[in-house]
């Protein structure tokens, strides 16, 4: 079944706690390779049937209304998984 | 006539007993409401207490403002109602987009609890005119996503426009920018904060205090506002 991905983000000129969190492991870890890491929650959206012009605009409604917060989230992809 | 408060429960709240509680003890009813219903039962002002609605899935309070209720609530807030949100409460208004910004996890990442100094910005609200501006508070604090965050322009705009109802003094225990613990919006019915009134209002069960041990009743003024409000819009 056909299944629409959406990603969403914490904005990027605000706090991620718990990419801070993961980050600050990774440096205790003694990595040194990567100097930042922000975490943002992914959703899989199933489809039943065809992905239409008409299911994908209701998938990007669906990912500004209540997916996401556009106060502290940013959607930063939304596209169609067979 | 008494007035009646609802306490809206959600799947996950925890603290509505508590918020009936403080409303019976304020002088008012306390009415138990449920988030799956439409009705508000001809209540005079509402409670949408603390605790992790939907274990905070998703965001914290983001399904809860999605309930059945909510859509009588956002009637009710239109009409004056005068409403208060504690800590998933607040977090639920936010959402709704009753009052303005967003709330994410403590930048400590630890759950907190303490007995939280608190500054009353605004006093001319539903849920504070029995506090008076500038006025020193202390209530418990108890959460994990309770970091208030804004875009500048706005965290101006709330600031311009008092809005900001309180203020963390001491310690920001969450990382919430400009220290803000709880808003109003602009008719002053909509008042939101994280800490927790509800456990505040009788001696022997509050926050400690100079004078005695968990004497602490600061959190009684937040409803006794209410029920002033009510019977002024009533008389």
């Amino acid at each position: 079944m056909p299944t629409i991905v959406v990603d969403v983000m914490p904005k990027a000129e605000l706090l991620d706690p718990q990419g801070k969190a993961v980050s600050g492991a990774l440096a205790r870890l003694g990595n040194d390779s990567f100097s930042g890491v922000r975490i943002g929650k992914r959703f899989e959206l199933t489809v039943e049937g065809e992905v239409t012009d008409a299911v994908l605009a209701e998938a990007r409604q669906l990912a500004d209304d209540i997916l996401s917060n556009s106060v502290i989230e940013d959607v930063v992809g939304i596209e169609v998984v067979e | 006539m008494t007035t009646r408060i609802g306490v809206i429960t959600f799947p996950g709240s925890l603290d509505d007993r508590d918020a009936q509680r403080a409303i019976r003890i304020a002088g008012a009813e306390p009415v138990a409401l449920w988030h799956g219903s439409h009705d508000l039962e001809g209540v005079d002002a509402l409670v949408l207490p603390g605790g992790f609605s939907y274990g905070d899935y998703l965001r914290a309070g983001a399904i809860a403002a999605l309930a059945p209720i909510m859509s009588e609530v956002k009637d009710a807030a239109a009409k004056g109602m005068p409403i208060l949100g504690i800590c998933n409460g607040f977090q639920m208004l936010v959402e709704a987009h009753l009052l303005s910004g967003g709330l994410i996890r403590n930048a400590h990442q630890q759950f907190i609890r303490r007995d939280q100094r608190l500054r009353v910005e605004n006093s001319d609200t539903a849920w504070t005119s029995d506090f008076t501006d500038g006025q020193e508070i202390v209530i418990p604090l108890k959460n994990a996503d309770g970091g208030y965050i804004a875009s500048e322009s706005e965290l101006d705009r709330l600031e311009g426009e008092g809005l900001v109802a309180f203020r963390y003094l001491g310690v920001n225990p969450n990382g919430s920018l400009r220290d803000i613990a709880g808003l109003t919006n602009e008719r002053g019915n909509v008042v939101g904060l994280m800490p927790h009134p509800e456990h505040a209002v009788e001696e022997g069960f509050g926050p400690n205090t100079p004078d005695a041990m968990r004497s602490g009743v600061d959190g009684l003024p937040f409803f006794t506002s209410a029920i002033a409000a009510v019977v002024a819009a009533t008389a």
